[in-house]
């Protein structure tokens, strides 16, 4: 690696041979082809997305309440009592904007992740520039999603520091391609965006095991705060992940979707939202481009359920990792398919 | 979906471009480049009579389209005549006519000419052939004279030149002579070359001198050879071909000037050279109103410079295109660069770019403040645009009394271009840290800056001005910049890891 230092460009060509997606093949060629504009508003909406998604049957963090106008910020407070943990955040926002955690509360304190205090009026003031539409795209009044905090698997909470670590799929035409893990780091002051500074982890779609970590657009082998291999990274339920994500595709006929999932300590994975704009560092995390496997999809003619969609998916997609294994690690897709049947919390 | 249709209608669209300029350029000698001087003749031509206190009809010809001259514009002085400019096969005539005129009167025409090389004369049918019955002993001497010099030539135009050359010095013979007492030299000469079968007029010019005053009309004698091609002959020294200053004032074989209830008529030229700023020769066109003449130049001057800026926004967005769709910068706001631009063109670059970043600053320190004292959003946007107007305030008083007028131009920013900025800026700062700001603050300065500069290059402004058809050429651009899957030029470097394992 450090021969090419000083060269840190690379070719189209280099690109192209990998697969590699740029944004302007994405933005023209997949949103814009295969997402209807009239069905942002399912996505873009959070409290939109939610209620259809229970429509739906597909589980999502517990609704704690929501605030619509101004005068109503005052009653937050009353609103989360009793919770032990919750979330703040708008509706339309985007990006993670926006979006306030609370751990736990200590009297009259808000104890944010970090361990950064924050009073009544803290609160407040967030609910209300929520509202004002601070965080929503082109600042068009909001509505404030109040949602239970997530008790996230505990057997992720060595790979990510601060933050609840999601797992994003992106999922074309109702299959899942390629999915990655977002686990938030210092860096990223406990945000699972890769821009801000989380590690990316891709996942191989056929066992969901770690193939590969990036961070800053980098590769990287452990997590820059608790120092854990990425390598023995694996999640737990992942057909039924996939399976759950897949059903996004009949749910809001979006061709080309990023679903977000977090796995629930108590509920298993869980939807916690959708983006019709998904980005690209996926194709960094996972070391492999995207252009392969969607033209593969964009080939098939039958239609499938999503069950079967995800089982096409595991067959075609199934990657061996290329961390370097330190313990134990998998062998085979067996025993990955194994670790499946044993979800929850294994701590 | 086949991508046939668009393809054919940016290839149109460029097409139609392409076209419309180069006719603008042909037609209309609108010059590609904006240091390009016209020359333009003021030419006045005075027209003295004594009335006679009857009716009193004055017919003057007028230039027409020709070779080498394109009429700018033209004006006439003339207290209590009624006038009308007529077109018909006596070519283009300017009538003044009054019930009563007595004593000496003076009419005026003035015309800008504006030297156009390219400028052609339209298609003229050749005179028609006179022919006369000579008296006498004229028609012998007539004979003669043709028949040597239809000897020693070839064509209508050597024989025209070897007629001229019997009229003048030592070969001037008995028998031209002879004609001379009876007939003046050019209706002669015209006489003869129709005579002998050859199609020949005589037309008025004036040789155009700059700063010359009470100037005639000279006479020249237009030739026509058998295919209807004419060449201008002087009939003094038989020299061929149209003199460079030679301004043709009458074409058609008629009368310079006709004065009905009139005497003592004369008509004198005055003349001035001078040069003009290409824009402003094109501007002085006389615009016939046509769809593909179809010109900003036909409004009035003001909106004419508030087009003149319009017009610039297309290349300040395909820069922004560009920039982002091949290169991949991060911008805050997709066309908030071209208005920062736009304000840069009033403020110029370096003043703008320091005031920019002065009241950007100080503006976020002060927002910063204002997120303290948990107001609600609306009232502190409102807050800052205020605070923006407070500080530009300041900052052009300090500035001009330490003598620096140039302080004052930061008025020019639209005041929701700073405020905006401040408060995007500041959003950012606090969310994804002033990293993130530095690289959307600095690409958006970035690309303003380059799209000032593509803006305000005064190449760009001429032509973007001029000529019309850029637009349909820089839509075509953007369309086909908005087809491009390619990968950007950034996304060679973010994707670099990836090629190496």
């Amino acid at each position: 690696m450090g021969i090419l230092l000083n060269n840190s460009w690379t070719s189209p060509k280099k690109l192209k041979t990998k697969g590699i997606i740029g944004m302007n093949r994405r933005n023209i060629r997949y949103i814009g082809r295969y997402n209807d504009r009239h069905l942002y508003p399912l996505v873009d909406d959070k409290l939109k997305t939610k209620l259809l998604a229970h429509e739906y049957g597909i589980t999502t963090p517990a609704l704690i309440g929501t605030v619509t106008t101004q005068f109503h910020v005052k009653h937050i407070t009353t609103m989360v009592a009793g919770h032990g943990g919750f979330v703040i955040k708008p509706a339309k926002g985007s990006g993670g904007k926006g979006i306030l955690v609370i751990d736990h509360v200590d009297g009259d304190a808000y104890v944010k992740p970090s361990g950064h205090h924050l009073g009544r009026e803290d609160i407040e003031r967030h609910v209300s520039n929520i509202l004002s539409g601070l965080y929503s795209l082109g600042g068009s009044p909001d509505v404030a999603v109040i949602e239970a905090l997530i008790n996230f698997d505990e057997s992720l909470s060595e790979y990510t520091y601060e933050g609840v670590p999601d797992i994003r799929v992106i999922v074309f035409q109702g299959y899942p391609v390629m999915a990655m893990m977002r686990l938030s780091t210092a860096a990223s002051d406990g945000k699972a965006n890769l821009h801000q500074g989380a590690v990316g982890v891709g996942l191989d779609i056929a066992s969901g095991w770690a193939l590969r970590g990036v961070q800053f657009d980098r590769s990287r082998q452990d997590h820059p705060d608790t120092g854990h291999d990425l390598a023995s990274l694996h999640i737990h339920g992942w057909t039924t992940l996939l399976e759950l994500a897949a059903s996004c595709y009949e749910m809001t006929g979006l061709g080309y979707l990023g679903t977000d999932m977090v796995l629930d300590r108590d509920h298993g994975p869980m939807l916690l939202e959708l983006n019709a704009r998904p980005g690209l560092a996926i194709q960094m995390a996972n070391g492999e481009g995207l252009r392969p496997r969607l033209d593969l999809i964009e080939r098939q003619t039958e239609s499938r359920s999503p069950v079967e969609r995800v089982a096409f998916a595991q067959r075609h997609f199934a990657r061996r990792g290329e961390l370097e294994v330190t313990s134990s690690a998998p062998a085979t897709a067996e025993l990955a398919q194994t670790a499946f049947s044993s979800p929850g919390n294994s701590l | 979906m086949s991508r046939l249709p668009f393809y054919l209608l940016t290839g149109l669209l460029i097409v139609a471009g392409i076209a419309l300029s180069i006719h603008r350029h042909v037609e209309f000698e609108v010059p590609w480049t904006p240091g390009e001087k016209r020359q333009v003749w003021e030419v006045e031509a005075q027209v003295d009579f004594v009335g006679q206190g009857d009716p009193v009809i004055v017919d003057m010809a007028l230039p027409g389209p020709q070779q080498g001259y394109r009429l700018l514009t033209e004006n006439t002085a003339s207290s209590g005549f009624g006038l009308s400019f007529l077109e018909d096969e006596r070519g283009r005539r300017a009538q003044w006519s009054i019930r009563e005129a007595s004593g000496p009167q003076q009419l005026y025409y003035s015309a800008q000419m504006l030297v156009a090389p390219q400028a052609k004369r339209p298609d003229t049918p050749p005179p028609k052939l006179k022919k006369l019955v000579w008296e006498p002993p004229f028609d012998a001497a007539a004979k003669q004279v043709i028949e040597r010099a239809h000897q020693r030539s070839a064509d209508a135009y050597t024989f025209a030149r070897e007629l001229i050359r019997d009229f003048t010095g030592d070969r001037q013979g008995e028998n031209v002579r002879l004609l001379l007492t009876q007939f003046e030299q050019v209706p002669l000469l015209v006489k003869l070359l129709n005579e002998a079968g050859v199609h020949a007029r005589q037309v008025s010019g004036l040789l155009l001198e700059d700063g010359r005053r009470r100037q005639s009309l000279t006479s020249w004698l237009q030739v026509y050879n058998a295919k209807g091609d004419w060449v201008l002959f002087n009939p003094y020294t038989g020299e061929q071909g149209r003199p460079e200053n030679l301004l043709l004032w009458e074409d058609r074989g008629e009368a310079v000037l006709d004065v009905e209830g009139g005497s003592n008529s004369r008509v004198y030229f005055s003349m001035i050279e001078h040069n003009q700023p290409a824009a402003a020769a094109v501007r002085n066109q006389l615009s016939n109103d046509t769809l593909l003449n179809f010109s900003i130049h036909s409004l009035p001057l003001e909106d004419q410079a508030l087009f003149q800026t319009i017009l610039l926004i297309p290349i300040g967005a395909l820069m922004v295109v560009f920039l982002r769709v091949l290169v991949g910068i991060k911008t805050s706001g997709t066309f908030m660069p071209v208005l920062i631009a736009l304000a840069f063109i009033q403020t110029t670059l370096l003043t703008g770019l320091i005031g920019f970043l002065l009241v950007v600053a100080v503006g976020l320190v002060i927002r910063n403040y204002l997120s303290y004292l948990n107001l609600l959003l609306v009232a502190r946007v409102s807050a800052v645009i205020i605070t923006v107007i407070a500080i530009i305030a300041i900052f052009s008083v300090l500035s001009y009394r330490f003598g620096l007028n140039a302080g004052l131009t930061i008025t020019f920013f639209p005041m929701i271009i700073l405020a905006w900025t401040i408060e995007r800026m500041s959003i950012l700062w606090e969310e994804e840290g002033p990293k993130e700001v530095l690289i959307q603050g600095g690409g958006s300065l970035l690309t303003a800056v380059l799209a000032y500069l593509a803006m305000n290059n005064p190449w760009v402004r001429h032509i973007t001005f001029n000529f019309l058809g850029v637009q349909l050429i820089l839509l075509a651009l953007i369309l086909l910049l908005g087809n491009y899957t390619g990968y950007r030029l950034l996304e060679l470097k973010r994707f670099k890891p990836v090629t190496e394992s």
